[in-house]
């Protein structure tokens, strides 16, 4: 059937939790009022991006964006809009204006994206197997499982130079090979999405938003490293994650995709779907092989890796959700084309999740090597409420705080991991000139003091050692031992914990005495510049 | 269904202890895993007891103390705390009369305090057994709670 106009619904859990049901009910009862049903689709999908900024909606083929819609505003965007075609100004999206453009496109916030891995999100019905094809989904999978060995497929990955997107980026073609040449049988593959990085949201809306694109990835990672036997991860929090991929497994094992004798192939390989029970230390690739065999998730001692001897001893391969949706589009368009996207060292997008003092928080993909100042005030709009900035956390709270001097900096493995902090999962919290370093710093290292999982002493006791530090230095009351200690402590921690969890732990505290040195000199004194802490001179003025 | 039918379907599946854990609380009225449901456990997987508590108080969407019928997390971590989820900790604290880890007198809200949701979209947020709230103020919280009345 032939629509005039498609109206795509963002159902995304933020936009969910803004009332986005509702949104759809409406415009649904009012296309019925109006006798638009044949001529107007309405599509439910992803997430859009604008999260700050919902419920929203999008109206093809203008490309025009609604945002902060109520129920009311749908009855006026459907009778003018749809019935009228006459555009209803305030309800745009922020920076477009009826004059100067309109269209989703022109916008700084879609323009300066490139998208691969959410080139679907927000434009397709997740739940619907036949959208997914329609924007050539499984075409990838076809041709290469036509056209290429599993080598030639490691090859083209290698050659891409695309690395994990979980947080270490170590590069993806590489690990394939390891667990395609280690011995054993079965081999498993198992998709991380136990996403538990502060301020990290992109898995699950990638999940929700196109959760097919992560199945075309395992298949194709499934063949290329010879695994029969796929799992995803998922934490047990994501309920929509967990919802729109068993149904996706479900509309792909229907059409053959999944199971014995994929697309007339030799192919044999399954997924299903494993909930977390709520430990960010799962998000560590052993211990989340110890928490799917039903264990406590507790790392392992590394060597042997995973894909010697990882699920039940066997060969296995642990890839983030986010560096499988990469995979269709690099075999489809080469690694020549892959390469060309990003810096020589870290080819290709990163998806980024916008949180804190920003105007539009939300969901962005760019490529890598672009400035923190692009994506804070160009893509994010800058920072709310006439205040300046002051500090972003790059790769979530495991990542270091930088300062203004550093917002020119590319955004890329190397060069954040060169100004003590990391890319990490793609999570950046903006904080304006309200912020207090060392509040800040209490709060990322409660985090780790609560999610340690206990196994490593390093880890275990040095975690809660460089909280008291912190909250002393809050109040005014460290002394310069304090001070050697909390740099000794964080060394130890780095070189001698069992796991990234204990070894990143002390980045936010390190980066803080190297970039906010004069803050930390302040408190030290006791004194809180922005008097957010209790310290000796000053009590807490402002109430958070 | 009798606890020990609940589980039954998960004995000799590959790493189905988490999946039992999740079914014997998610059946319990009182939101949490009681010593004889460990027990049963332990017996049914035929594990040692501790390796079961060990588990059970790893992870922490287990409880084995008992809870309210609506579990309260509030989310702690950098990007709500940046927008203020303390002053939502200390205005639900003061609204339902309790601390962190308490349940009210009439058993119907524990209130806990959690790590990131990976919902900073709409931060501050809390979740209220499954389902999620967010961009929350002090002020708004009276109405959420009313939800649950």
């Amino acid at each position: 059937m032939f629509y005039r106009s498609h109206v795509l619904v963002c159902t995304g859990s933020n936009c969910n939790i803004k009332g986005c049901q509702g949104i759809t009910e409406a415009l649904r009862r009012e296309l019925t009022r109006l006798s638009l049903e044949q001529e107007v689709r309405l599509v439910e999908t992803g997430c859009l991006g604008l999260c700050e900024h919902g419920p929203a909606l999008v109206v093809y083929p203008e490309g025009v964006m609604y945002v902060r819609l109520t129920a009311a505003d749908v009855a006026e965007v459907a009778e003018e809009h749809l019935l009228k075609g006459r555009l209803v100004p305030r309800l745009l999206q922020p920076t477009a204006t009826v004059d100067s453009g309109y269209s989703l496109n022109m916008s700084p916030f879609f323009s300066k994206q490139k998208r691969i891995v959410l080139k679907n999100c927000g434009l397709i019905n997740p739940d619907s197997i036949e959208d997914y094809v329609h924007a050539d989904g499984y075409i990838a999978l076809a041709t290469t499982l036509d056209t290429k060995t599993p080598t030639d497929v490691i090859d083209v990955i290698k050659k891409s130079g695309l690395r994990g997107r979980g947080g270490a980026g170590f590069p993806a073609g590489r690990k394939w090979e390891f667990t395609r040449w280690a011995t054993g049988s079965p081999k498993y593959l198992i998709c991380n999405a136990d996403e538990g990085e502060p301020g990290t949201f992109k898995d699950r809306l990638i999940l929700e938003g196109d959760p097919h694109l992560i199945l075309e990835g395992m298949i194709i990672a499934a063949y290329a490293i010879g695994a029969t036997k796929g799992i995803i991860y998922i934490r047990g929090e994501y309920d929509l994650s967990i919802r729109r991929m068993e149904h996706a497994i479900a509309e792909a094992r229907k059409l053959g995709l999944l199971g014995q004798n994929i697309l007339g192939s030799e192919l044999e390989f399954d997924v299903e779907v494993c909930a977390g029970a709520g430990a960010y230390v799962c998000g560590e690739e052993t211990a989340l092989i110890e928490s799917i065999e039903g264990n406590r998730g507790e790392p392992r001692f590394k060597p042997p890796y995973p894909a010697q001897q990882g699920l039940w001893g066997k060969p296995t391969c642990v890839n983030n959700v986010e560096t499988l949706a990469n995979i269709p589009a690099i075999l489809q368009h080469g690694a020549e084309w892959y390469q060309q996207i990003g810096t020589a060292n870290s080819p290709g997008t990163k998806v980024f999740t916008l949180t804190g003092n920003i105007i539009n928080s939300g969901l962005i993909e760019v490529p890598m090597g672009i400035t923190l100042r692009e994506v804070i005030y160009e893509i994010g709009g800058g920072i709310p409420e006439g205040r300046s900035f002051k500090m972003a956390q790059t790769g979530g709270t495991s990542g270091g705080c930088l300062a203004e001097e550093h917002l020119d900096i590319p955004m890329d493995y190397d060069s954040l991991a060169g100004h003590g902090s990391s890319l990490g999962s793609g999570a950046l919290l903006v904080m304006d000139d309200s912020h207090c370093i060392i509040d800040l710093t209490k709060c990322f290292l409660k985090f780790f003091v609560h999610e340690s999982c206990g196994q490593c002493t390093p880890c275990r006791e040095g975690t809660p050692a460089l909280y008291s530090i912190i909250d002393k230095l809050s109040r005014g009351l460290a002394t310069e031992s304090d001070m050697r200690l909390l740099k000794r402590l964080s060394r130890t921690m780095q070189s001698s914990s069992l796991c990234a969890l204990g070894q990143t732990a002390p980045v936010p505290v390190l980066s803080a005495l190297v970039h906010f040195n004069e803050e930390v000199e302040a408190h030290f004194k006791g004194d809180c510049p922005t008097c957010k802490c209790h310290t000796a001179r000053g009590g807490r003025q402002s109430a958070n | 269904m009798t606890q020990s039918m609940l589980i039954q379907r998960f004995i000799g599946e590959p790493g189905g202890l988490l999946k039992a854990l999740h079914a014997l609380q998610n059946s319990n009225t009182n939101n949490f895993l009681s010593p004889q449901d460990l027990e049963l456990v332990s017996g049914a997987f035929g594990v040692p007891l501790a390796k079961v508590w060990g588990v059970a108080t790893f992870y922490s969407l287990y409880s084995t103390i008992p809870r309210g019928r609506y579990i309260i997390r509030v989310c702690e971590s950098a990007p709500c705390h940046v927008v203020g989820a303390h002053n939502i900790l200390t205005a639900l604290a003061k609204n339902l009369n309790i601390c962190t880890g308490e349940t009210t007198a009439d058993g119907k809200f524990t209130l806990e305090v959690t790590s990131c949701l990976g919902i900073c979209g709409v931060a501050p947020a809390i979740m209220i057994n499954d389902t999620v709230h967010g961009n929350l103020t002090p002020e708004s919280l009276a109405s959420v709670l009313a939800l649950y009345n």
